[in-house]
């Protein structure tokens, strides 16, 4: 692979879109334009690039879908079923193909506090809290994909809460993608502002309800003031053969937390990015995820916590199953700058392997720069206990349940963590049916 | 029910258990007495079939099956029952799983239809009694920070429920206080029947004051040295295993006694 891979192969589409967007706000054509020339200049990153190492985008780049803006696409209520959790009072807002789509959200009875709209209409109403926070925590300076985005962005979700409310309900945001987005491209944008002491649960699902191939490339910014309490779970159940890129970056104040969760177990290649900055003293962010893969899967967690002010704790659990010839990365880094004393920082990563071909990458990475700070990571990577295979087996369970058992109590430690009832036994269910086949009611 | 000819085994290339001959029938409750390193919690878990050991020679028959043949849970299935003497701990699955997908396993074996949950938690309340669980034990994951007492008393709840035609206690009794060894020998002597037998695997004559046995057996050096009848424990606790001619393995380091880094 050479370097800067592909980057004006998307002139003619970018000038299109351009051309197409006329009449939109200028803070926002000047988002888009210096998105762009900053995506030629950076071109797709190979693995000589440190962050990419392990991860080659070579597929998304030689296929080359190009993005799309116009609705179009095929699904139905019924069809959304196995991704809302059968919360039907849950707000919800839902894209199709990248694109609002109002007839299958429901937003009509939003909770006091809680504002949940598409970003094109914000964009057309020139929307000054967009305005104010777009491209503010996600830069594009650095990464192409953010900059990709950002060139192309055109719609998404905005999701505020108010200062001092808290929501009890969780605020589902769900991308589908159907049949029709097969050789597309989309670039969702999700902006999340918690004001200060406000708490909420936003989910943010990238689902499909066909076997296309199609690339998803979201960013979503998130906004903590001081002492807001966000729990924000990132479900990826791509189509088995798409490719997805998903950065979130958060910035938080004084006193907030951030309870992070990611859960993939779709696309054929796939890399999320999840980043926080603790910008205020007292902040707490929690970094929590399962992935698990089969067959040819490849998926990439990347995680940066970096604690830019005294007297703020990090936590991070990461789980990953392998099963197949798939490969999974984990990066995590943890930056403490030279005035985050106090820093209590925890990061622990564990890998399971259920066959000799799948493959694992971890790479804890520690930068620190105060001298009065407590931080620790380990790193695991194993295959099943057969101590407590031999275990179940001499009570009479047989061989190949004993090793889905175990494998789903592996993956169950850290889904225990999410805090959501419905959600937590949905994913549980998920995880125990794919290693058991069994009713999750009475693990 | 079970019939040892001249068995031998070994952990890796080292030899531990070196010729025993043993015959158990229904009814009998036989102790395996021996000092550290003589091979006696070897003896229970090759019987249970664990993968750590290879039987190098000897032959183990089980109710007229070639029991060397069976895998684990086959072995579990036909009602052979160990209780580990380190309860092994799994989190995130529950006790209450454990056990009911043990228990349904072992019917399927047998033809038999599954029990429901609901059936099951009722089967689950006698057997709690009996070894003074309460029912909250039943929905913590298994053995998941319980103390060693009720690690133990798990082990006999397990096989209450599990109800085995040949139950080998692996010194269930090292470490506990003498409330806990009362429970667990009155829980072993509950299921005690005409049809059934028990083999005791113990390092103290303690657990024989109250769990009787039919037979003792002392284990040195992989093989048995003295066999008799419950009074052999006695004359042991007064002159000690040299005193009967059973001295310690040589060496250190034997993984005799269940030594937990070994197949893990």
């Amino acid at each position: 692979m050479t370097e800067g891979l592909g980057g004006s192969g998307y002139t003619t589409e970018y000038q299109a879109f351009a051309r197409a967007g006329r009449g939109t706000p200028s803070w926002l054509d000047t988002i888009r334009q210096c998105a762009f020339q900053r995506f030629q200049a950076l071109g797709f990153p190979t693995t000589k690039n440190e962050d990419w190492h392990f991860t080659s985008v070579a597929p998304i780049v030689e296929a080359a879908y190009p993005p799309r803006t116009a609705p179009g696409g095929d699904v139905k209520p019924a069809d959304l079923a196995p991704f809302t959790f059968g919360a039907s009072d849950w707000p919800t807002i839902v894209f199709v193909n990248g694109v609002f789509a109002p007839a299958l959200s429901s937003l009509e009875s939003l909770p006091e506090g809680v504002k949940v709209y598409d970003m094109a209409s914000a964009f057309r109403a020139s929307d000054s809290v967009v305005e104010r926070h777009l491209s503010k925590f996600a830069a594009y300076e650095l990464n192409t994909f953010t900059a990709l985005n950002s060139a192309f962005v055109s719609d998404g979700a905005v999701v505020r809460i108010a200062k001092e409310f808290e929501v009890d309900r969780p605020i589902h945001i769900l991308f589908v993608s159907d049949a029709l987005a097969a050789k597309t491209q989309s670039n969702p944008r999700t902006l999340i502002v918690a004001e200060r002491h406000s708490k909420a649960t936003v989910i943010e699902s990238y689902v499909a309800t066909g076997e296309a191939s199609y690339f998803t490339n979201a960013v979503t910014e998130v906004l903590l003031e001081d002492g807001a309490n966000l729990s924000h779970l990132k479900i990826q159940r791509e189509s088995p053969r798409a490719f997805h890129v998903g950065t979130i970056e958060a910035e938080q104040k004084r006193d907030s937390h951030y309870q992070s969760f990611s859960f993939a177990t779709g696309a054929a290649l796939s890399r999320t990015n999840i980043f926080t900055t603790l910008d205020g003293e007292g902040a707490g962010a929690t970094l929590n995820g399962l992935y698990m893969l089969d067959g040819e899967q490849h998926c990439d967690h990347q995680t940066k916590i970096e604690h830019a002010q005294p007297n703020c704790f990090s936590r991070e659990l990461y789980k990953g199953v392998l099963d197949g010839a798939s490969h999974g990365v984990f990066n995590g880094k943890v930056y403490v700058d030279p005035i985050a004393q106090k820093t209590d920082g925890k990061q622990t990563n564990k890998v399971l392997l259920l066959s000799e071909r799948a493959q694992v990458d971890t790479k804890p990475q520690l930068e620190i720069f105060a001298d009065d700070v407590k931080c620790t990571h380990g790193a695991t990577v194993g295959r099943v206990d057969e101590t407590a295979a031999f275990y179940m087996k001499s009570r009479g369970i047989n061989k190949e349940l004993a090793r889905r058992l175990l494998t789903y109590a592996f993956a169950a430690e850290v889904l225990e963590t999410i805090e959501i009832d419905r959600v937590r036994q949905d994913l549980e269910q998920a995880t125990l049916q794919r290693f058991t086949g069994i009713e999750v009611t009475s693990v | 029910m079970l019939e040892i000819k001249n068995l031998h085994a070994s952990a890796g290339e080292k030899p531990i258990l070196r010729g025993i001959s043993l015959t158990v029938n229904a009814g009998e409750v036989h102790a395996v007495m021996g000092p550290n390193g003589s091979g006696k919690s070897t003896l229970a878990q090759v019987l249970a079939g664990h993968p750590a050991y290879e039987v190098t020679a000897g032959e183990v028959w089980y109710e007229g099956e070639n029991l060397l043949e069976l895998d684990p849970e086959e072995r579990a299935q036909k009602g052979l029952f160990m209780a580990f003497q380190y309860p092994v701990e799994i989190p995130g699955v529950s006790n209450a799983y454990l056990l009911r997908s043990a228990y349904n396993e072992i019917r399927k074996s047998r033809g038999e239809d599954e029990v429901d949950p609901i059936d099951f938690l009722e089967i689950m309340e006698q057997k709690l009694q009996l070894v003074h669980m309460s029912d909250d034990m039943l929905q913590r994951s298994v053995n998941t920070g319980f103390s060693g007492g009720e690690k133990k008393r798990n082990e006999i709840l397990q096989m209450a429920v599990l109800d085995p035609k040949l139950a080998i206690l692996d010194e269930t009794d090292s470490g506990l206080d003498i409330d806990a060894l009362r429970i667990v020998a009155e829980g072993v002597n509950t299921m005690r029947r005409p049809d059934n037998a028990t083999i005791v695997v113990t390092h103290y004559q303690r657990l024989l004051n109250y769990i009787v046995p039919d037979y003792v057996h002392v284990l040195a050096n992989g093989r048995i040295v003295k066999s008799g009848g419950k009074e052999l424990a006695l004359e042991l606790e007064a002159r000690g295993y040299e005193g009967i001619g059973a001295p310690a393995a040589r060496g250190n380091g034997e993984p005799g006694t269940g030594n937990r880094a070994v197949g893990q």
